[in-house]
């Protein structure tokens, strides 16, 4: 990897909730890719949610409780990152929506969020990270095919960044059909709608399985909790994984819902 | 309209069930969707229209009293007639009235969603005008008596099949099936009723200030014979179609058939001022405006006004994965998908429409392709708001929602508890890799298997590797 | 007791919320947009030279289906008329716009062409008229009504003919608008913008021709001034 010149970064990793209950792994995938980019990468322990279950439910007054604690943890740092496009979109894009009755706190609010990112856009667009390269021996020789994150695609702009670096892994990379399109997943209304849901999620899962990869990335836990889980309701063979995890290396852990060891 | 949003859940899977209905919806991602992504990108100055439409829109709303009296004026000195409806039985009312002053028996109309909204078609009816419908879509579910699913299509869920059969029925004759003869075959029933016709009832996409005109878009022809023929024109428009001048009626012209079907323009666009001149060998004798607000000035100055913006092109539930898969009457209303979505609680109630915004994953396509920009993931996140504040979020809901976020207030208490609960989850799952069923979880595990947790949480790896 | 428009108009003010001072700034604002003849984005698509305006206009034409053709000279129109009426297995009857400037064609060249002067009515198969000017943008038409110009004649015949001088493609519909306010007093009563055939996808979503309007639709180009 190339080496980022200015190391002088102090960045503070927002987990979410979803990594850090179900995928820690991808936190540690996450902390390797920022600190070989030069950073310093820290973990604030007072975190817990950026609010938006709370925010997209309607309960302005609990997001906005959630909205306060992100701020006073997170203010002091450089950047704060996500491993996720939609944890970052809440920061980056809502964050100062929850202030609006307080001019004082959506000052802050607008600060932090525009230090806000999501961690594939943060290394390419950020730390100018042009490829990865952990030698012949580690190169990823596998097929994939990359989903984009509704969040992540639309609010925080990540297309071809994740694209780029897994090219440059050695990935090779085939695009479905639709892949702008969701997944059906949108948290609570994958629970409130499940039929809806159910069909997204299929008919996103036959667009990945027409293109004969083995493998189905992307750059939220929702999402791949999502196609995953009904992957292996349907008894498919295509494995799933969070685009960081691949980036850094760190494939030991088996595929989202795969049995271990 | 009856408004069955409440029924919107069975109505959706019903839906997902018809094979029929699939097919046309699919059709819709082809053809409209597909269309907007081509016409887009072949005008390199798309997004300038966009942001030029938005702003055009929005200058119109914050000074939309006096560009409806500056519309008025200029109307009234063509020789026309505008009339102010308060709310849709007003509106009603006078259409009705128009048509009984100059002893209308039959009556022509053009597609309009206004008319749709006020309840119109049954309102004509049932105090015996005679009415049809001239678009082509439009007359189908009349034929049917359905109302539309889409917008601009409003026939978009009807099968070839279906209109061939509905034809034969209401027509006589043979069966026909090729879809070039059964437009032919419209063509030749409608061609009386154009002639026969007393009143004209069309809507308007634009009104324009500068000039007292209407504009109608058409790709039938259907509008301007609609009004052109009969002897007395009616125009129903709702208040906030105001454009302040032609200049800017062209802007969102440039936008609204790119947006709608992927055309780089309708077929017909048409701009008519006043009624017939002295001298002129055809047009109606008597013109007629009807501005309705219907609740539309109760949005302004709120949360709601950008949804004013609107010019019902129907892009947003061309792109809509939830429309694509329900169709347009599981949202049990006038308008359907995204924009249905945030104006449907504000004509029948929340309580009676909290579960159309509630149905969408909030993915931002329609937001992406709106040609006026509007944030309807936003506005629909305002009414779960009001949802939410007025105690109709389901309880389990909010129990759940307050639990949780009753940890995630007290880190301390969410890692403790987080962690214990992942680590249990871990143990239970063993070498599984997935759970098919969990307690609590069924809403989820209906579908889908629930992928195990890994074992520990992130924050309590992070913290024995930092202890180390 | 208040009117209706009253109270419409109350509640957008009350839904504003306008100062005093507010409002002057508004009406003030409204004045001045209303009276702005400045154009808004016009795209780039359309302009360029006569030629090139042509060239666009015909290519987006032909691309919804609008057959055009072209001629040199005005008295070539009546012979051109008669071919295509034959072509396409059409009576060779009219139903023309009464504008003196189509008869400098001469139709007597065409013996068989029965042509009758007025608005079209329902036996009336083909119809031909004048356009004001022709949007190279989109290849659109614009038609504007007048009493030698009735409307109906390019919207009830099936078959409907546009006579449009070359010299009067312009690139947008902005430039077609003043090009007619150039030649008249007043607006005209009605415009039509006219972008092929009569079109309809509500029978399966699949493109059909002649829903209502014409099913085909002529553009004769004329070089002579």
């Amino acid at each position: 990897m190339t080496p980022a010149p200015d190391a002088a970064c102090n960045v503070a990793l927002f987990v979410t909730c979803l990594v850090d209950l179900f995928r820690p792994s991808v936190g540690m995938a996450a902390v390797r890719l920022l600190e070989e980019s030069g950073c310093t990468v820290h973990v604030p322990t007072a975190q817990t949610c950026c609010g938006q279950p709370a925010f997209n439910s309607g309960d302005r007054a609990t997001a906005r409780e959630l909205g306060l604690q992100v701020l006073e943890t997170f203010e002091t740092f450089d950047h704060v990152v996500a491993p996720s496009g939609s944890c970052a979109g809440m920061l980056r894009k809502h964050l100062p929506e929850l202030f609006e009755d307080d001019p004082a706190l959506q000052v802050r609010a607008r600060a932090l969020a525009a230090r806000c990112h999501e961690l594939v856009s943060f290394l390419v667009d950020i730390r100018g990270i042009e490829g990865i390269d952990r030698g012949e021996e580690n190169k990823l020789n596998l097929t994939l095919t990359y989903h984009d994150s509704c969040a992540g695609l639309r609010e925080m702009g990540v297309k071809e960044q994740p694209r780029k670096l897994l090219l440059s892994c050695g990935a090779d990379l085939v695009e479905m059909n639709e892949a702008e399109t969701c997944c059906g997943f949108g948290g609570t209304f994958c629970v409130k709608y499940p039929d809806i849901s159910l069909k997204m999620v299929d008919d996103k899962l036959r667009n990945v399985e027409a293109t004969g990869a083995p493998l189905l990335v992307a750059g939220d836990m929702g999402c791949l909790m999502n196609m995953a889980g009904r992957l292996s309701r349907l008894g498919s063979d295509v494995e799933v994984r969070h685009v960081a995890e691949l980036l850094a290396g760190e494939l030991a852990e088996p595929p989202i819902g795969r049995k271990k060891g | 309209m009856q408004p069955s949003s409440l029924a919107f859940k069975d109505r959706a899977r019903a839906a997902m069930a018809d094979p029929q209905l699939q097919h046309s919806l699919d059709l819709l991602k082809h053809g409209w969707q597909a269309g907007r992504t081509r016409a887009a990108a072949a005008l390199p100055e798309f997004e300038a229209l966009r942001d030029e439409g938005r702003n055009i829109k929005d200058h119109v709303l914050g000074h939309l009293d006096l560009y409806l009296e500056a519309f008025e004026a200029r109307v009234v000195e063509a020789g026309g007639h505008v009339h102010w409806a308060r709310d849709a039985a007003e509106a009603r009312r006078i259409t009705l009235d128009i048509c009984r002053d100059v002893g209308a028996r039959s009556v022509t109309k053009s597609k309009s969603m206004i008319a749709e909204e006020i309840g119109l078609n049954e309102f004509l009816e049932v105090n015996g005008i005679d009415r049809v419908e001239t678009d082509l879509g439009e007359y189908i579910i009349q034929l049917a008596n359905e109302p539309p699913s889409h917008i601009i299509g409003p026939a978009i869920h009807k099968t070839i099949a279906e209109i061939s059969e509905l034809f034969q029925k209401n027509h006589g004759g043979e069966r026909i099936t090729e879809p070039a003869a059964l437009v032919a075959e419209a063509r030749r029933v409608m061609r009386q009723r154009y002639l026969d016709a007393d009143v004209g009832i069309t809507g308007a996409n634009f009104l324009v200030a500068e000039t007292g005109s209407i504009v109608t878009v058409t790709n039938e022809g259907n509008a301007e014979l609609t009004h052109g023929l009969p002897r007395t024109h009616i125009a129903i428009a709702s208040i906030e179609k105001i454009v302040p001048r032609l200049l800017d009626a062209f802007t969102l012209l440039r936008l609204l058939a790119r947006s709608a079907t992927g055309q780089d323009f309708s077929a017909y666009t048409t701009l008519l001022t006043g009624p017939k001149r002295p001298d002129d060998r055809d047009g109606p004798e008597n013109f007629h405006v009807v501005l309705v607000d219907n609740g539309r000035s109760a949005m302004l100055g709120t949360a709601l006004q950008e949804m004013l913006r609107c010019i019902r092109c129907g892009a947003c539930m061309n792109h809509c994965p939830v429309y694509l898969a329900t169709g347009g009457h599981a949202y049990g209303w006038v308008y359907p998908g995204p924009m249905g979505s945030v104006l449907t609680p504000g004509f029948i109630g929340i309580e009676k429409a909290h579960l159309l915004p509630n149905a969408s994953t909030f993915c931002g396509k329609c937001e992406e392709v709106c040609p006026v920009r509007i944030p309807l993931p936003k506005l629909m996140r305002h009414w779960r708001e009001v949802q939410f504040d007025q105690k109709l979020t389901p309880t389990t809901a909010r129990w759940g929602l307050g639990l949780w976020a009753a940890m995630a207030r007290r880190p301390a208490l969410y890692r403790f508890a987080t962690g214990t609960a992942i680590r249990l989850l871990g143990l239970w799952a063993g070498r599984r890799g997935a759970f098919a069923r969990l307690p609590l979880a069924g809403g989820w595990t209906g579908g889908r298997d629930l992928p195990a947790p890994q074992g520990r949480t992130f924050m309590a790896q992070w913290t024995r590797r930092k202890n180390r | 007791m208040s009117t209706s428009r009253d109270v419409v108009l109350g509640r957008i003010r009350n839904g504003l919320q306008r100062t005093d001072m507010e409002e002057t700034l508004a009406v003030r604002r409204v004045g001045h947009t209303l009276a702005s003849a400045e154009p808004n984005l016009v795209p780039a698509r359309g302009s360029g030279d006569l030629e090139e305006r042509i060239a666009t206009f015909t290519g987006m034409a032909r691309a919804v289906l609008t057959d055009v053709r072209r001629i040199a000279a005005w008295h070539e129109l009546p012979a051109l008329v008669g071919q295509y009426l034959r072509e396409h297995n059409l009576p060779q009857k009219l139903v023309m716009a009464p504008d003196e400037a189509l008869d400098r064609a001469g139709w007597d060249s065409q013996p068989l062409l029965r042509i009758r002067r007025d608005t079209a009515a329902d036996a009336d198969t083909t119809g031909v008229t004048l356009a004001e000017a022709g949007v190279a943008e989109t290849g659109t038409l614009c038609l504007a009504s007048s009493d030698r110009r009735p409307t109906l004649l390019a919207f009830f015949p099936e078959t409907s003919i546009v006579v449009l001088p070359a010299a009067d493609v312009v690139a947008s519909y902005e430039e077609a608008l003043e090009r007619y306010s150039a030649r008249h007093d007043a607006p005209p009563r009605s415009i039509n913008f006219v972008t092929g055939p009569s079109r309809t996808g509500d029978i399966g979503q699949k493109l059909e021709l002649g829903a209502h309007g014409p099913r085909r639709l002529l553009v004769v180009l004329i070089d002579e001034a």
